[in-house]
């Protein structure tokens, strides 16, 4: 059976595929972010956050 | 109510402020006339009701609305024309009103729901304690069990732990004025019409979303009004950065949001009557279901709950978060991957294959952020592990951890196909849950209540830490007990299940293996009666600590005013 190729076959074909590098894309970004030097300072002054009290 | 109410002083220091002409705010009039033509409405559809529980319903909902619409305006007369400022001094005026609400609520739903669960653990093991009553029948009475731990006693902590964590780590007060109390009220009134619901028989009968379509819509809107709350508090915050807690609380409100609208769009026979269909049908019903329940663990039980640990381990030890990065990529893995985890409820159904393999993948990787998040956990207490001799509460946290730890092991590996093809259906599964349930959840909740207490109502400890190492250990010894039944029960089952004969017969009939299970029966109930017998010292030791504990010395200024 040949697929008919349309512009909504193509474009849910595209939608369906594209998420999974999207995702990856993403997570790996936040990755970066987490261990990113220079951010060091600040995450080590938050992990401090619940002991300053008001 | 006196314990929920300021003290007195700091009543005087509202009211001595300069005085403006009182009006209703529009939240007010506007939520008074709302609940005055709701419960109009609910006398109409009382009295045209086409089935008893559904008029007894709303009959119920139409003096609640009137007594709302009593409580706002009485609250109107007795309150100072000024609402309570944002900032005292310029620091700021936390409102503790609604965080003592759901303490005292998310107690007495305990006690009652781990009640009902001994209730049940009874009936199994000698069914004569059904009394032959539909309304004590297993089948209503187990609902009303999961859902009063689960939604009733777990959301009362989570919602009061949220709104006390993201005002004292945004250093903003909630916001706004009804807003706070409509949430907890109305979260709580919820919980009242499908616990009812379930005893009277009114179900959807889909596991952990039984409450019927009425149920439902209530709970739409008082859950999108939470997730305003906590957004408006967390957009006003003076602290620049959004604490790790934070967000695990926004992940739970908003993915409870999705799941609930996703897995219970339902079509009402009548709108007099309390029976609906649920819009899907089949395979399609089934994975949308399990897609619910297993991301209401993820996100009920574990993401609001990691809230906890991330906020209450570090100030009850008084260590910083062991790796703030770490809970960063433990918050997002955590978001990728649970989501996909639920097809393991439906191994060997008519789910398609590929759907039960993905599942499973995605719940074998669910155990490096779910471990990351438990080192992080523990590690917390690096250069503090002492406190775990000397503090009871502190203990009791850092073994929910634990409990998170083993569980979060045992449910992936329960998810591996062949695994699951002898664990399904059995007593293990029963075990899994409940060393999640009582061992992590509990005992977070636990904790988290023996540091709120003293804090919301302003005390310098609690009663009695004596009586908490009493708590932790009879409550341990129950869980114990309670899993390790469940784990041979279980096992043994499952194997009686696949035994054949050397002629290909089944080697055991059904009813030899409910007679091999009932000693293991009667254990966990023994081990369910230790956990409330714990819960009840805990009342205790609370009630205590706000009838007799000590008033902490403090300034003022950093107290709430008037509500």
């Amino acid at each position: 059976m040949k697929a008919i190729l349309t512009v909504h076959n193509l474009a849910s074909e595209l939608v369906t595929t594209i998420w999974t590098p999207v995702f990856v894309a993403i997570f790996l970004a936040i990755i970066a972010y987490a261990f990113w030097p220079r951010n060091k300072a600040a995450f080590d002054e938050a992990a401090h956050l619940p002991l300053r009290e008001e | 109510m006196w314990f929920l109410a300021p003290c007195s002083f700091e009543r005087e220091s509202a009211m001595s402020q300069p005085s403006i002409s009182k009006s209703m705010t529009p939240g007010e009039s506007g939520l008074a006339v709302v609940f005055a033509a709701t419960a109009f409405l609910c006398v109409v559809a009382s009295a045209k009701a086409l089935d008893a529980p559904f008029a007894f319903h709303a009959a119920l909902s139409a003096a609640a609305s009137l007594a709302a619409v009593f409580v706002i305006v009485n609250r109107y007369f007795e309150r100072p024309a000024a609402l309570p400022p944002a900032e005292i001094n310029g620091r700021p005026n936390y409102n503790m009103g609604p965080i003592k609400f759901t303490a005292v609520m998310a107690m007495f739903w305990g006690i009652a729901g781990f009640l009902v669960g001994l209730i049940i653990a009874s009936q199994l093991a000698w069914p004569a304690l059904n009394f032959d009553l539909p309304w004590t029948s297993f089948g209503r009475l187990r609902p009303l069990h999961t859902s009063a731990v689960i939604f009733a006693f777990g959301g009362n902590v989570l919602i009061g732990t949220s709104f006390y964590v993201v005002q004292k780590s945004c250093r903003a007060r909630l916001a706004g004025d009804l807003a706070p109390w409509f949430v907890v009220v109305g979260y709580n009134y919820f919980i009242l019409v499908a616990g009812t619901g379930y005893l009277l028989g009114v179900t959807q009968s889909k596991e952990y979303a039984e409450p019927e379509w009425y149920a439902d819509l209530w709970l739409t809107i008082v859950w999108v009004v939470y997730l305003l709350v906590f957004l408006a508090t967390i957009i006003k915050r003076k602290e620049p950065h959004i604490f790790v807690a934070n967000w695990f609380y926004l992940a739970f409100i908003v993915t409870i949001a999705v799941l609930h609208l996703g897995n219970n769009p339902a079509l009402p026979v009548s709108a007099f009557g309390s029976k609906s269909y649920v819009a899907w049908g089949g395979i399609q019903d089934a994975m949308f279901q399990w897609w619910y329940g297993h991301n209401a663990v993820g996100f009920f039980l574990t993401a609001g709950f990691l809230a906890i640990m991330y906020y209450f381990i570090p100030k009850r030890a008084e260590r910083p978060i062991y790796s703030y990065r770490l809970s960063i990529i433990h918050f997002w893995a955590l978001i990728f991957l649970y989501i996909w985890a639920g097809p393991h409820h439906l191994h060997y159904t008519a789910l398609p294959d590929w759907t039960q393999t993905l599942g499973m993948t995605f719940s074998i990787m669910l155990w490096m952020p779910s471990w990351g998040g438990m080192i992080n956990g523990l590690m917390t207490l690096s250069g503090a592990w002492d406190k775990l001799r000397t503090d009871p509460v502190l203990r009791m946290l850092v073994v929910s951890v634990a409990f998170y730890g083993m569980s979060t092991f045992e449910g992936p590996m329960m998810s591996i196909k062949v695994v699951n093809s002898l664990s399904h259906y059995t007593d293990w599964t029963i075990g899994h849950v409940h060393s999640g349930a009582l061992g992590w959840v509990g005992f977070v909740s636990f904790g988290a209540l023996y540091c709120l207490v003293p804090w919301a109502w302003n005390r310098k400890g609690l009663y009695s830490l004596k009586l908490v190492n009493w708590h932790f250990w009879i409550a341990t010894l129950g869980i114990v007990l309670y899993i390790s039944a469940m784990w041979v029960s279980g096992i043994l089952q499952g194997l009686m299940w696949r035994a054949y004969t050397s002629l290909g017969f089944l080697e055991y009939s059904f009813i030899e293996t409910v007679e091999a299970m009932h000693p293991f029966y009667i254990i966990r109930a023994a081990g369910g009666g230790l956990f409330l017998i714990g819960a009840l010292i805990m009342a205790y030791n609370l009630w205590m600590t706000v009838r007799v504990g000590e008033q902490e010395v403090q300034m003022p200024v950093a107290l709430q005013p008037a509500e």
